[in-house]
């Protein structure tokens, strides 16, 4: 707590309180917004579980942000491929975001084959890989191989997009 | 119902060479993808759904049969070769089992854990045959009310047992109740949290949602704190053993069994504490206790063999009673819906044969495990040294193409990622993601018996408790809840006992659970506040997540809580 750096680290698990709070409120909102007439055979309604819910997030939004302030923290997971002693690396994230988001907006209109292409393609990238042309190649290969993978053996025919008629 | 010729009618269903492919190819998929960093054996089981569709229902069970032993392996095999065990399930394993590879006893340490995990996924497969009719038998007298009971039960064990802190376990939890609030309202077809969006009527799929949790989550975590260090891989030949190993091995293999098939049963289920509890009997037991932390091959043998019955004892309650109390089976839960099939007490007679086969297949699947892995074991040690970009790459690739693939929309991939944004900060914030899983499955059904029952009453609300199995079941709840509390005033009352070792009031196993504390990389102090913080008040000093500065060390991966549920469960 002496330190600005568990400051800083406490503040920033502030926000997870104020995330579930505001679930919360928006789940008491949304629940009180239902229009239900007394029902004999439901005599729960559609409102009780909402309202339970939103009360039990509420709860856990106050209890963690004083939890946060007396200093109690959230441990962060480790793993296999996880080195917690330097901070999140921003610098990859932003760019792997980005390829994802690159294919959400590809994907209906180039193809599966494209958008999976430029997706595993920025994800390499982004996560430190520089053999730029070997990681095209083996990208356009899985797009390729899932797209008639699925096409022939599962039967469920992914967007070619673009290159509708060559595929 | 005879469960010798169901039995039997389960493995000519199984051995059929369709089904028998998709068991090898689900024993093979499911060990590689355990033994790949970052990726468990739900993720894959969730991954593979939508392509799973295309197959009847039964050749895909007989593969996420596969796949569910097979993960479970492959995570023990990364445990004892890298010593940073990915599942809470392997921590144990990976304490001696790593000694023993580094001391040049690889090839041991992973072939008592191959056969070990064959006999006690055997046996723990034979008693899920036997016990799941008779519960089912118990269950089907059940009502609403009791049903109701259970599943609360069994969220707030999961929630309050598992994991280092409850409170964040509890917001995990009531933010997957609210995941699963989300689309038309079954009863009143009233819409809820879909916010005029017509996309989100149907709810969110739940293959979305877990492979968002588990795969996004997971690669945008490790992508932010990538090790940039190549690990150290442990290389490793056949496994073998020789008669010493075998004289040593064989006792804490059934001993592991017994130790983990109830565990596994029981609605806070889960590998940690059976795990832990073998490993500690181990020590206690052997006659070489010198060898403990040097590595011992007993404390890999015990450990693994608890793992894998508590695999098979889980798998009694979701059959049973539709109950998952592991992210696993709460996914092949959520594959069993989508087929159609409603897991409970009517499974058994409605879809006798699928479920016999799956039963089959897990025997066989158990074999094949044994069978294919000894001799592939150097080969799942140089998948460990795959290059880190493909993988997560990899993993981003399969996830969006899995959750794509389910209904071909782009709105579901806008989830996919906000979704993975979520388990990114849970990794982050330390909020368990199991919870959340449960949450988002078991909500609409809990919702759904709590209306049922009070449907029955009239709106009485003392129809909750209409049911005596019901009203035992709030008892335990009540106890689960309140033992922070309870355990508070033990300690106060007997001021002797408090301090780093609360283990001298835990009854029979105290001189071992002592000695463990000493053992593992534990935190004394998270060791001495079981509780958490919901119920304490003073939040400062017994949440145990509190150790800023321990992410640095090596074994920060090894739950500091489990010697603390040990205890907990000794008490009583």
């Amino acid at each position: 707590m002496s330190s600005l750096t568990t400051g800083l680290k406490g503040r920033a698990e502030l926000g997870v309180a104020l995330l579930l709070g505001a679930v919360g409120v928006l789940v008491f909102l949304d629940a009180n917004g239902l229009v239900t007439p007394y029902s004999q055979s439901d005599p729960v309604g559609p409102k009780t579980v909402p309202f339970i819910v939103a009360g039990l997030l509420v709860a856990c939004a106050v209890l963690l942000a004083v939890n946060v302030i007396r200093g109690g923290q959230g441990e962060a997971e480790g793993g296999e491929d996880i080195d917690l002693t330097h901070p999140a690396d921003w610098k990859t994230i932003l760019p792997l975001a980005g390829a994802f988001i690159l294919n959400i907006l590809l994907i209906d209109w180039a193809g599966w084959v494209i958008s999976g292409t430029v997706l595993f393609w920025g994800s390499v990238l982004a996560l430190g890989s520089r053999r730029y042309i070997r990681d095209g190649l083996i990208s356009v290969a899985l797009s390729l191989l899932t797209f008639y993978g699925f096409y022939l053996g599962l039967g469920i025919a992914l967007p070619a997009g673009l290159l509708e008629g060559i595929l | 119902m005879d469960v010798w010729s169901s039995l039997m009618d389960g493995f000519a269903t199984a051995l059929t060479p369709m089904n028998f492919l998709y068991a090898v190819i689900g024993v093979i998929l499911g060990t590689a993808v355990g033994v790949l960093p970052g990726l468990g054996p739900a993720m894959t089981v969730a991954l593979l759904l939508p392509v799973t569709y295309a197959l009847e229902p039964t050749s895909a069970f007989i593969m996420f049969a596969g796949i569910y032993y097979g993960g479970m392996y492959g995570g023990s095999t990364t445990s004892i070769l890298l010593n940073t065990p990915g599942e809470s399930s392997s921590v144990v394993t990976a304490i001696e089992g790593n000694k023993m590879a580094k001391a040049g006893r690889a090839a041991q340490a992973l072939a008592t854990a191959a056969i070990g995990s064959f006999i006690a996924g055997t046996i723990g497969t034979a008693l899920l045959a036997v016990c799941a009719p008779i519960v089912v038998e118990f269950a089907v007298s059940l009502g609403a009310p009791s049903y109701f009971a259970i599943m609360v039960l069994a969220l707030l064990a999961v929630t309050a047992v598992l994991g280092s802190s409850r409170l964040r376990g509890f917001s995990s939890l009531a933010l997957g109740l609210a995941i699963g609030l989300v689309g038309i309202d079954s009863v009143t077809g009233q819409r809820r949290l879909t916010f005029g969006q017509p996309l989100l009527a149907d709810g969110l799929d739940i293959v979305v949602v877990a492979v968002a949790i588990f795969a996004v989550g997971e690669a945008l975590w490790v992508a932010a704190h990538l090790r940039r260090t190549p690990l150290h891989v442990i290389p490793v030949g056949r496994p073998w053993m020789g008669k010493k190993d075998w004289s040593r091995s064989w006792k804490p293999w059934l001993r592991g069994t017994a130790f983990g098939f109830p565990f596994g049963a029981l609605p806070a289920g889960g590998a940690e504490i059976p795990t832990f509890l073998s490993y500690v009997t181990e020590k206690r037991l052997s006659k070489h206790p010198e060898e403990f932390g040097k590595g011992a091959i007993e404390g890999v043998a015990g450990p693994e063999a608890a793992n894998n019955a508590a695999a098979a004892g889980t798998l009694t309650p979701m059959l049973a009673l539709g109950l998952p109390t592991n992210a696993t089976a709460a996914v092949m839960l959520a594959a069993f819906t989508s087929y159609g099939i409603q897991p409970g007490p009517q499974l058994f007679s409605s879809q006798g044969p699928l479920v016999w086969a799956l039963i089959a297949s897990l025997f066989i699947g158990n074999l094949l495990l044994l069978l294919i892995n000894l001799p592939l074991a150097p080969l799942w040690a140089k998948l460990l040294q795959l290059p880190r970009p493909y993988l997560y790459a990899g993993i981003l690739f399969f996830a969006t193409l899995g959750a794509y693939s389910v209904n071909l929309q782009a709105f579901d991939l806008v989830l996919l990622l906000a979704l993975g944004a979520l388990g990114f900060m849970m990794r982050r914030f330390g909020l368990p993601v199991l919870p959340l899983i449960l949450g988002v499955i078991l909500g609409p059904r809990i919702e759904g018996q709590l209306r049922k029952s009070l449907q029955l009453s009239a709106g009485d609300p003392a129809g909750l408790w209409s049911e005596p199995i019901a009203v035992v079941i709030y008892i335990i709840v009540g106890l689960i809840l309140l033992w922070p509390l309870i355990f508070k005033l033990v300690r106060r009352n007997r001021p002797a006992a408090a301090g780093p070792v609360p283990a001298t009031e835990t009854g029979p196993a105290a001189p071992s659970g002592s000695s463990a504390h000493a053992d593992l990389p534990v935190h004394p102090e998270s060791a001495a506040h079981p509780g958490s913080t919901v119920h304490s008040g003073s939040g400062v000093h017994a949440d145990s997540t509190a150790r800023p500065g321990s992410h640095s060390h090596p074994d920060s991966t090894a739950r500091p809580d489990s010697p603390a549920h040990a205890d907990k469960k000794e008490t009583p």
